[in-house]
């Protein structure tokens, strides 16, 4: 094999060999330690952090990146309390998004706390693609440890430590996050780690041209950064492959930027030059050590199947039907019983307490909002256990692999489509499963389009408006026109939502094309504790970020559908006459008004105030637009979509001029705008939870009420000038 | 059965070591890379990944619907687009 231009190997055979002892002895910064754990994609990174962890890690973003930052608390033999920072999967340090930045800032503390130590995680298979991270970090002279990670899947001899940690001048462990072997030498070394002073790098001998550049630009790197040595040597390697005029880099001096440009101005090629010496060094000093290409005869084996063009196919749309069906149907006992009980808990409420205003405010808004929280659960607990089985056995990558084709035709990443299925079921779930992209563009216009799907609270409100204006005849003698309509519904709002995300993509979310790079991790058992604690620590996700904003809009709906009242019917009341109390009050309430308010603007759709209540009522939830136009049209609040009562009034409703109010136009027109617009809080509560801010979900809203907008009035007044 | 001419023996042993991208190499035969194209972001990943001139690379397979190439090299696999592939020129 030959090497790059410019490489050269190490003068002394066995670079490194000396820095293999311990160095000076230093004292901790006071306070709990913080290790960072960095390493490429696929390297059992997240299953180590929750081997070294307990059960509690605290979750954020780091600042001005939709990035999740996660730390966790362990305690290590010999160390006592860690603080573990599992930094995002990464192949490399240099970066060109402020995404890619973070894994630099992470292991050099930029405008957050420094680690003490960094743990590096490779793949004991995929030794020398992994060791070029783990090359970058020692170049900064970071105190770090490298976790030999999978070395119970390595095939013959496993690489020697001994060496390994000659060459890299830092203690190599070999470990197995899955079968826990290793783990406590792996204590032991970090511990080391954070008590001695860490051993100088290993010399990489890149081109003299590069050196050249190092000594140019550290004076650079030192202005900028305050640093010295190897770590203003390092940095400088890090500007010089990282900085280009297209960079969207933070906090990078102009000066800095200038020297680099000038170099590239110059025709010089230095991401060759220097990655080029990098591997030279990793290919004649580790080459030796990393053994035979994994054996994977069981997974070779699988993919056989999984990655055959019939069976492959048949084999993902059978598991994405599992999923589907789990999701639509299968939740459905538990939600009950959740709801069930929530009404339960409500009505002891109103048993128990006086009646009156915080009587009101407690069991509508409180017990009402908690409900409207919990009531998700079980439809996040079922899809992120398929999540974390898929992910965990490696079928993921390869339903992307699959289905990339596809996918990237609508601009997609692969892994969006489970996120797009479970949208047919809720678009809360979905909007969470979006984390299995690793890239933010690809996250957010899976994001924007989910809402789209149609999802099963649309449902009632689709068979409510069918079954109220669509006669239950056969087209060509055969065809139910109303199943035909609720197909329709379906078709309609899966082409929506693909063709959203094809402009999205090249207009709002137009990032740069950013190359797939998959890897088809092996086939494996998926282990249940690491499924288990990635549906635990979503559910607590959703309910401690997503719930307070879902109950506190609860509480502000509530609020808007019940002030200012009306006085109550006397105890004698009728029920028909507590029906038509209750639409008055409606009519007088906040929301009551807002709907008149906001008449003109949904008149050219076809809609009057009323429904423009139930448009606002929809926004708990949209199937709340049932029970909401139960209450308008004073047929009371218990009907559901299949109720008689509420369909023979809507057919009874009149114009001002004495036409019908509902017409199938105006139904037609009603579905589009439920089907497009952002009529649920839960759904931007989502959102608001995975990007971190208010930007994204507003636009969510305004992007998708504009278009139902738009889309209802061409419905409506196209139908009108043909006649209909 | 006519005896094939030197001079097409020639023409065939100079085809199979043109140099062609690596979308066009067939399965299983290991190639070697003489140049890495591209978007600059997306070839210095390409290259940190160990995809540098000179590195033996053999495409072990191919997505049923034709994207995306898994490749194996350096003892190592991953997966890249066709579009990108065609980038990287190879010989045998």
């Amino acid at each position: 094999m030959t090497l790059g231009p410019g490489a050269v190997a190490t003068p002394d055979g066995r670079a490194g060999a000396a820095c293999h002892d311990l160095g000076q002895w230093v004292a901790r910064r006071p306070g709990t330690p913080l290790v960072a754990l960095i390493g490429n994609p696929n390297t059992g990174k997240t299953l180590l952090f929750n081997r070294l962890t307990g059960q509690n890690a605290r979750v954020g973003n780091y600042p001005g990146v939709t990035v999740e930052r996660r730390i966790g608390r362990g305690t290590l033999p010999g160390v006592g309390a860690v603080d573990i920072l599992d930094v995002p999967g990464s192949y490399s340090l240099s970066a060109r998004s402020a995404e890619e930045q973070v894994a630099i800032r992470s292991v050099l503390g930029w405008g957050t706390q420094a680690p003490d130590a960094v743990v590096l995680v490779v793949d004991a298979n995929q030794l020398l693609r992994n060791l070029y991270l783990a090359l970058q970090v020692r170049e900064l002279g970071l105190p770090c440890v490298v976790a030999v990670n999978m070395i119970d899947e390595v095939h013959g001899a496993p690489p020697d430590m001994e060496r390994l940690s000659a060459l890299l001048c830092a203690p190599c462990v070999a470990v197995s996050a899955r079968t826990r072997q290793g783990l406590d030498a792996l204590s032991q070394a970090i511990e080391q780690a954070l008590d001695h002073r860490p051993a100088a790098p290993p010399r990489i001998a890149y081109p003299a041209a590069v050196e050249a550049d190092i000594q140019a630009l550290q004076p650079l790197v030192h202005a900028a950064w305050q640093v010295e040595g190897h770590r203003a040597r390092a940095l400088a390697l890090w500007a010089l492959t990282s900085l280009d005029d297209e960079d969207e880099l933070a906090d990078i001096p102009p000066e800095l930027r200038q020297a680099v440009a000038d170099r590239h101005a110059a025709g010089r090629d230095l991401d060759q030059e220097i990655i080029g010496a990098r591997y030279a060094f990793l290919d004649q000093q580790v080459g030796g050590l990393a053994g035979a290409p994994p054996r994977r005869t069981l997974t070779e084996r699988l993919d056989a199947v999984l990655l055959h063009p019939v069976w492959g196919f048949a084999v993902f749309l059978g598991l994405m039907l599992v999923v589907f069906q789990a999701l639509f149907s299968g939740a459905d006992p538990f939600i009950g019983l959740i709801e069930g009980l929530v009404e339960a808990v409500a009505g002891l409420a109103l048993a128990v307490l006086p009646g009156g205003l915080l009587t009101d405010l407690l069991v509508e808004g409180v017990i009402g909002g908690v409900g409207n929280v919990i009531v998700f659960l079980p439809q996040i607990l079922l899809l992120f256990l398929f999540i974390g089985v898929l992910e965990d056995s490696g079928y993921m990558a390869r339903a992307a692999y699959l289905m990339d084709r596809i996918m990237k035709a609508i601009g997609l990443h692969g892994r969006a489509f489970v996120p797009m299925l479970s949208g047919y079921a809720c678009a809360v779930p979905a909007v969470m499963a979006t984390r299995t992209m690793e890239r933010q563009r690809d996250r957010l216009l899976t994001m924007m389009v989910v809402p789209l799907m149609s999802c099963s609270a649309r449902l009632p409100v689709y068979t409510l408006v069918i079954a109220a204006l669509f006669p239950p005849t056969r087209l060509f003698g055969a065809l139910p026109l109303q199943g035909l309509m609720m197909t329709a519904m379906y078709l309609f709002s899966t082409a929506i939502a693909l063709i959203a995300a094809a402009v999205l993509g090249r207009t709002v979310l137009k990032g740069r094309r950013v190359p797939l790079i998959l890897e088809l991790p092996p086939i494996r058992l998926p282990s249940p504790q690491s499924v288990l604690r990635l549906m635990w620590s979503r559910s607590k996700l959703f309910l401690t970020e997503a719930g307070t904003v879902i109950l506190a809009c609860t509480i502000a709906l509530w609020a808007l559908l019940s002030f200012p009242k009306l006085p109550e019917p006397g105890p004698q009341a009728t029920e028909p006459e507590v029906a038509a109390w209750q639409a008055a009050s409606l009519e007088h309430s906040m929301a009551g008004r807002l709907g008149k308010a906001i008449e003109p603007a949904i008149a050219p759709l076809g809609f009057d105030w009323k429904i423009g209540v139930g448009l606002i009522g929809a926004f708990a939830a949209r199937e709340v637009f049932v029970s909401t136009m139960g209450l308008v049209y004073g047929v009371g609040e218990e009907v559901d979509e299949e109720s008689t009562p509420l369909r023979e009034r809507m057919r009874a409703e009149v114009r001002p001029d004495g036409s019908p109010r509902y017409t199938p136009l105006v139904g037609l027109s009603l579905m589009a705008f439920i089907a497009l617009a952002a009529q649920c809080m839960s759904t931007l509560a989502a959102v608001k939870r995975e990007t971190g801010g208010y930007r994204w979900p507003a636009f969510l809203f305004v992007y998708m009420t504009s278009l139902a907008w738009v889309v209802s009035l061409a419905i409506y007044q196209g139908g009108r000038l043909l006649g209909f | 059965m006519v005896a094939r001419s030197p001079s097409l023996d020639r023409v065939e042993h100079l085809a199979e070591h043109l140099p062609l991208s690596l979308a066009e190499l067939p399965l299983h035969q290991p190639a070697r890379v003489l140049a890495v194209g591209g978007d600059r972001a997306f070839r210095r990943r390409l290259l940190e990944l160990g995809l540098l001139p000179g590195t033996t690379v053999t495409v072990r397979n191919v997505a049923p619907l034709g994207d995306p190439l898994e490749l194996e090299l350096r003892g190592g696999r991953l997966s890249i687009r066709r579009a990108e592939a065609q980038r990287i020129q190879v010989e045998r």
